[in-house]
């Protein structure tokens, strides 16, 4: 019982925020990705490219933010092979995704060998460091939860608004969503299904790489091998749990950070569960979650169907 | 019989030689994906005459080399079948490295904890393998059926799960865990090992198994009233509904089958290789098996034919990193590049009919003018 309590704190909570993080990021990109109508199950590939190009422009320059933007730029590379193959060559969209996946799972640990001459994991590079934000970080309770976190976090939490805003009150989030939903209707009035879904699936690159980029050099300062470990895959279900809606996610994806975040403690002060059984508690949660989304949840209508111009 | 013959001919104008166009679009599959390697490694200061001779050196350079390509052919045909069956019913299983980390873990306990006759032992540790696997794959067919969630991620996150369950019953105070210092499981009892068969490399009769089930699948899908059903689901749950299919008790069956496939992998390699459970046993013939299953263009034929090359690929690489310094992952940038052009097969299909189709009636003509 006591050492169930001392899981329970604040540092628990700003703990399930910095959890939640490498989460939100993919579910916001699968929201602009399938908003668009492709089906994205590409995400984690993405984010493990990204999360080793993180560390290697890091490596190679001495600063992570430079990591950062090698680790988009890698995100959009890949999203560009996942763009292609989807919408000019109309392939099947779990397929690619599945093999972008493959790719992420392959290319870092070639390249690890060959750039680090290691097999498994990198050197330890340059990291972000936190930042204490002034006055929020003196607020009782807010202060100890959100004062102090990673600039990746407090962007990815600015994200949401920004998403939610880009799609539900801009005309381009407007022509994003109905190509998604009625590709033929939005064609007729002008709009480039095309265009649009390029963007969505760049987007989403974009997004997936910064939330890469955080594990590989904010949340640690080095790439592991498969360190992502489903983590593209929970920020889906949290876009299906949140149903296609950035504040949505941003609740599922707290919810899976949470309980994140209690694992990790519950295993730090010797809660009387074997440590690899408390490490599945995400992935239970995420299949509960989903059975509990389901049926209400509506993905937009034209996902996955490839669009042949008319 | 073949007035009907005739007429389907002339209507969608296929041509007698279209079973041709399978067969094509795998050996085109892998040279693509050949020649796109050798570019990459090409793009990496490699050189790809080297790492590919190293590749094929470690694949058949002797009979040890050769057993080892056989021996990993084994659990992608199981795999590779498992996805195809799937695939075939529209379901999408990712869960086959789960459930193959499962049945490996069902066989091992049968194997070690049950003292049995040989002729009752090794089959009930095969079929608990393919039990425990098709239990497992059985959940995200229920899942699909019963609340329409995407099996693609059910699978995924149950494979997370496993790993864990698989790493806690062999770590210490595990319940699986042997009387020594490693993670791993008692060793297995003789009565229930897969007899070797090949005198001085690690070779099985699990290849054969895996050849039987190819066989037995083939004729499960194609000439069997529940295959076909499965098929129709396949193509179209809602008109496989309309005639009188009970698509969701299809899915559910399917992906019952499709795991069972995926546990008797693990099984076998667990009763026929490794002789007891450890957590990393299989170095992710799951995903390779999915790449298998769309090379072979989810046929029971064209999966033993995929599974071959991956077989390659995987013992050959792990010779090409001892001499090459070429990482063994470099398999999986193949089986993805694999991947990608195998989901362009809509598109690659009709040009390759079209080609043969062109052929035969430029050699019928010629046939009719001499």
């Amino acid at each position: 019982m006591e050492a169930w309590s001392q899981v329970l704190s604040l540092t628990l909570v700003a703990a399930a925020i910095r959890s939640a993080t490498p989460i939100l990021y993919p579910a916001l990109a699968g929201i602009f990705c399938e908003r668009s109508g492709i089906l994205n199950i590409a995400l984690e590939g993405v984010m493990l490219i990204s999360a080793f190009t993180a560390v290697v422009g890091s490596y190679y320059t001495g600063s992570a933010w430079i990591g950062v933007l090698c680790a988009i730029a890698a995100g959009v590379l890949t999203s560009l092979i996942h763009a292609f193959m989807c919408i000019n060559m109309r392939a099947d969209q779990a397929i690619v995704g599945t093999g972008i996946n493959i790719l992420g799972a392959g290319l870092p640990s070639f390249l690890l060998l060959k750039l680090f001459g290691s097999q498994g994991i990198s050197p330890i590079v340059e990291r972000i460091a936190e930042w204490r934000v002034p006055i929020l970080a003196d607020l009782p309770v807010i202060g100890p939860v959100l004062g102090t976190q990673g600039p990746l976090v407090y962007l990815c939490l600015i994200m949401v608004p920004v998403s939610w805003f880009v799609l539900f009150k801009t005309p381009f989030g407007l022509r994003l969503r109905a190509v998604g939903e009625n590709p033929r209707a939005a064609e007729t009035v002008g709009v480039s299904v095309y265009r649009m879904r390029y963007a969505g699936v760049m987007i989403s690159g974009v997004l997936a790489a910064l939330g890469g980029a955080f594990l590989s050099v904010s949340y640690l300062a080095q790439f592991v091998k498969l360190m992502t470990a489903g983590r593209g895959f929970i920020g889906l279900a949290a876009m299906i749990f949140g149903r296609w809606n950035p504040w949505g996610a941003l609740f599922a994806c707290l919810l899976f950070g949470f309980a994140d975040a209690v694992q990790a403690a519950a295993q730090a002060s010797n809660v009387p569960i074997a440590p690899q059984l408390l490490r599945t508690l995400p992935y239970v949660l995420t299949i509960i979650a989903l059975v509990g989304a389901m049926g209400r949840a509506e993905p937009p209508a034209f996902v996955a169907k490839p669009y042949e111009k008319a | 019989m073949t007035q009907s013959r005739e007429l389907r001919k002339t209507t969608t104008g296929t041509s007698r030689l279209n079973f041709l166009v399978g067969p094509m679009q795998f050996i085109l599959g892998v040279l693509l994906a050949f020649v796109a390697g050798a570019l990459f490694l090409f793009v990496f200061q490699e050189d790809p005459v080297e790492a590919y001779q190293a590749l094929f050196k470690g694949a058949f350079g002797s009979k040890r080399y050769i057993a080892e390509t056989l021996l990993s052919m084994t659990p992608l045909v199981f795999g590779g079948l498992a996805v195809a069956l799937g695939f075939r019913c529209g379901l999408f299983n990712m869960g086959v490295e789960g459930q193959i980390v499962l049945g490996g873990m069902a066989a091992a306990y049968i194997g070690y904890a049950w003292d049995l006759p040989r002729v009752i032992h090794l089959p009930l540790a095969i079929l608990g393998g393919a039990f425990a696997g098709g239990v497992w794959g059985a959940i995200p067919g229920y899942l699909k059926a019963r609340h329409r969630i995407h099996e693609v991620i059910t699978t995924i996150m149950l494979n997370y799960i496993v790993f864990q369950i698989a790493a806690y019953m062999i770590a210490v105070g595990g319940p699986m865990k042997a009387d020594n210092e490693l993670p791993v499981s008692p060793d297995i009892l003789p009565t229930a090992q897969l007899v070797r068969i090949w005198e001085g490399t690690r070779m099985s009769a699990g290849i054969f198994i895996a050849l039987v089930t190819a066989i037995v699948v083939w004729f499960f899908l194609f000439k069997t009233r529940l295959g076909y059903k499965m098929r129709a689901v396949g193509f179209s749950p809602s008109a496989a509904e309309y005639a009188g299919i009970k698509s969701r008790q299809m899915m559910v069956l399917a992906m019952f089958f499709s795991g069972a496939l995926g546990g008797i992998a693990g099984a076998v390699e667990v009763l026929g290789l490794h002789y007891k459970f450890y957590a990393a046993f299989s170095p992710g013939y799951g995903w390779d098996a999915i790449a298998v299953a769309l090379l072979g263009l989810l046929h029971p034929v064209g999966v033993v034919a995929s599974a071959f090359l991956f077989g390659v690929l995987r013992s050959g690489s792990i010779t090409m990193q001892a001499i090459a310094q070429i990482s063994k992952d470099i398999v999986l940038v193949l089986t993805a590049l694999i991947i990608f052009f195998t989901a362009t097969n809509k598109t690659i299909r009709p040009i390759l009919e079209g080609a043969i189709v062109r052929a035969t009636s430029r050699q019928d003509k010629r046939k009719s003018e001499t």
